[in-house]
C-alpha cells in the first residue's frame, strides 16, 4: 500500500554568498507521520524549515508540500498548513478568544465555523473560566497548548512545529505531546523539531542535519541500532558532534 | 556559606512569583536551580544579583547582604542573564575589553580563567557579537562574566534552546570552572542537567518542593516505576489512562513511566490488563527513578494542573 507523501523534498539548497545553509537535501514525509526533524544550531534546520512553510525561497532543488509547490505557490502552502514555533506563538495582548478569532479569521473561517471551534478548543482544554484572559497571563506551557490548537483551526494536513515544548514543564510537555499524538491518530502529518531527545523517540522517523547535510534519516529504533547505542540522545551526540 | 536565602518572598501585583524561598549554597558548589518557565528562577537570580528588591526575607552572598551591601555583591559575582545580553555592534574582542574595564579588570590579568573557552571564540575575534552562532554567543556571554574573576557565577538558564551537543560540552565547560574554585548557581528546565550538579533545587510555580544531591532525590522515590510498551503507542496511552489502578502514566521517550496505585501493586497486573486490551509486544519491567519522575510526582502533589 503506497502511503500518500505530505511533503516531497529534492535536492533542496539554500544559499546565501558563498554559504551554503542547506545542501541538497532530499527526503519524503507520509500522511499521519510525526516527522522528526533534528540538528545541532547552525546546521541549517531553520533555514531548511523556513523553505518547506513558504516563507524562503530555494536556491536550487524543490519541495512539495501538502500539495503545493513551494517556489512557485508559498502562498497556497502558507494556507495549507499549520505552524507553531517556541519564539512566537499567540499574541500575549490578545485574550485566549481575540487569539482564536483573530488567527481564524487570517485563515478564511467564518465567524459561524469559527464560534463552534473556538466553543471546542476551549472546552478540550478546559480553559472555560479563561477564554477571556490575555494570552501573556498564561504559563508558557497553557501558551503552546492554545497556540496548538489555533494553529490546526483551519484543520491543515499538516502542522509544523518548531522546538515548541522548550522550557515548558515536562507534565505540560508530555500533555503537549498527547496532543500531537492525537492529531497524528487522526491523520494528520506532524513534523517537529525539539531539542528534547526523549521527544526524538516519540516520533516514527527522525532526520539529523549536519552542516547542511541530512546525515541520517530513520526510525529511532534502527538509528540505535546501527550506532549501537541506547538513546536517540547518544545517536545525536555521536552524529552533530562529527560535524564540528 | 556562600549564598544564604532566608524565607525570601516576591510578588508582581497578584503573582506571587516566590514563596518562603529558603536554602544556603556552600562555597564551591555547583548548584543547580532546575524547574520550568515561569517556576521564579530569574526572579531569584535577579534578587542575588541585587537588581531586585525582595519583599520578604533576607539574602546574602559571599558574605554581604543583598540590601545593605549590594555594590559589594557587584564587584564579586559574574551573571549571564536568560537572553543573550551583550553588545550585538562590537566585535568578540571589544566586548570582552569593555566588561574587563568596567569591573576595572584587564583580559590578560585573568586570562588563564577563560582561556579554555576563549580559545574556542578566538578565531572569531574580530566578529560582532550579533553574528555569532548561539553556541558561541554563550561562550563569549561566559567569558565576560568570568573577565573580573568573580567569587560567584550565576548562570540563568544558559542552555535553553541550545542543542544536545552544545549543552553537554557548556556543562564540560562549568566543571572545570568549578575545580577553579568558583561558586556556581544555574538555572535550568532541562531535568538531565540536574544529575550534573553537586546539590540542586526544584523549584516550581514560585515554591521549592526539595533540595538535595541528584542521587539523593532519585534514590529516595517512594515509588515503583514500571517502564511500559507496546505496538500501540497512542492506544496504550488511552488504556492507561481509563485504567483504575493508574496513578501516573506518562510517556518517557520509548517507553512509558508508569505508577500504580497503592503499596500492593505488581507488574503482573498491569500484563494482564493489556493484554486484556489486546495488546502486542508488551513490555513491562521495574525501572529506577530519574530526576524528572520526581519533579513530575512532587509537582502533582502540589500544582493543580493534572
Amino acid at each position: 500500500m503506497k502511503r500518500e507523501n505530505i511533503i516531497t523534498v529534492e535536492n533542496l539548497t539554500k544559499t546565501f554568498g558563498d554559504f551554503t545553509a542547506v545542501d541538497h537535501i532530499s527526503f519524503e514525509v507520509g500522511k499521519g507521520e510525526i516527522f522528526g526533524f533534528l540538528g545541532a544550531n547552525g546546521a541549517g534546520k531553520t533555514t531548511a524549515m523556513k523553505m518547506l512553510i513558504g516563507i524562503s525561497r530555494p536556491s536550487q532543488g524543490k519541495a512539495q508540500v501538502a500539495g503545493f509547490n513551494v517556489l512557485t505557490h508559498p502562498e497556497k502552502v502558507k494556507l495549507n498548513i499549520g505552524y507553531m514555533s517556541q519564539r512566537f506563538s499567540l499574541y500575549n495582548d490578545l485574550t485566549i478568544k481575540e487569539n482564536i478569532i483573530f488567527f481564524g479569521g487570517i485563515y478564511g473561517l467564518s465567524p459561524a465555523i469559527l464560534k463552534a471551534k473556538s466553543r471546542t478548543l476551549i472546552q478540550e482544554l478546559g480553559l472555560q473560566g479563561m477564554a477571556d484572559s490575555l494570552v501573556g497571563s498564561l504559563p508558557l506551557g497553557w501558551k503552546q497548548k492554545v497556540a496548538f490548537s489555533v494553529a490546526m483551526l483551519h484543520d491543515p494536513k499538516i502542522i509544523f512545529l518548531d522546538e515548541p515544548t522548550g522550557g515548558v514543564d515536562p507534565i505540560t510537555r508530555r500533555q503537549f505531546w498527547e496532543m500531537i499524538y492525537r492529531e497524528a491518530n487522526r491523520g494528520v502529518t506532524i513534523f517537529v523539531t525539539t531539542h528534547y531527545m526523549d521527544e526524538a523517540e516519540y516520533c516514527d522517523r527522525v532526520s539529523i542535519m549536519v552542516a547542511g547535510k541530512i546525515e541520517a534519516l530513520d526510525t529511532p529504533k534502527n538509528l540505535k541500532q546501527h550506532y549501537q547505542v541506547d538513546s536517540m540522545n547518544q545517536v545525536f551526540l555521536k552524529l552533530a558532534r562529527s560535524g564540528q | 556559606m556562600d549564598i544564604i536565602l532566608e524565607n525570601i518572598g516576591k510578588s508582581y501585583k497578584q503573582l506571587k512569583a516566590l514563596e518562603h524561598i529558603s536554602f544556603e549554597i556552600r562555597p564551591g558548589e555547583l548548584f543547580g536551580l532546575i524547574g520550568p518557565d515561569g517556576a521564579g528562577k530569574t526572579t531569584l537570580f535577579r534578587i542575588l544579583t541585587t537588581l531586585l528588591v525582595q519583599d520578604k526575607g533576607h539574602a546574602s552572598v559571599a558574605g554581604y547582604d543583598v540590601l545593605k551591601q549590594y555594590r559589594e555583591i557587584r564587584k564579586c559575582v559574574g551573571y549571564m542573564p536568560g537572553r543573550f545580553s551583550l553588545y550585538q555592534d562590537l566585535t568578540v574582542e571589544e566586548n570582552l575589553s569593555f566588561f574587563a574595564a568596567v569591573f576595572g579588570a584587564t583580559i590578560t590579568e585573568n586570562y588563564d580563567l577563560i582561556k579554555d573557552i576563549y580559545v574556542q571564540i578566538e578565531p572569531f575575534k574580530d566578529r560582532r557579537a550579533g553574528k555569532l552562532s548561539g553556541g558561541m554567543k554563550q561562550k563569549l556571554a561566559l567569558c565576560c562574566a568570568l573577565i573580573h574573576r568573580p567569587k560567584v557565577l550565576f548562570l540563568d538558564e544558559p542552555t535553553t534552546g541550545v542543542d544536545p551537543v552544545s549543552r553537554k560540552e557548556f556543562w564540560e565547560m562549568l566543571k572545570h570552572l568549578q575545580e577553579k574554585g568558583i561558586t556556581i548557581l544555574v538555572s535550568t528546565p532541562y531535568m538531565d542537567e540536574a544529575e550534573l550538579c553537586d546539590r540542586i533545587a526544584l523549584i516550581t510555580e514560585g515554591k521549592i518542593l526539595q533540595i538535595n544531591k541528584p542521587q539523593t532525590i532519585v534514590d529516595s522515590f517512594p515509588r515503583k516505576i514500571y517502564k511500559v510498551r507496546t505496538s500501540d503507542t497512542y492506544r496504550l496511552i488511552q488504556d492507561l489512562k481509563a485504567y483504575p489502578k493508574t496513578h501516573s502514566a506518562y510517556p518517557f521517550g520509548e517507553y512509558l513511566h508508569f505508577i500504580g496505585n497503592g503499596e500492593h501493586f505488581k507488574g503482573d497486573d498491569l500484563i494482564h490488563f493489556l493484554e486484556g486490551k489486546d495488546h502486542l509486544q508488551i513490555e513491562v519491567f521495574e525501572t529506577k527513578a530519574t530526576i524528572e519522575d520526581s519533579f513530575m510526582d512532587l509537582s502533582r502533589q502540589t500544582v493543580r494542573n493534572v
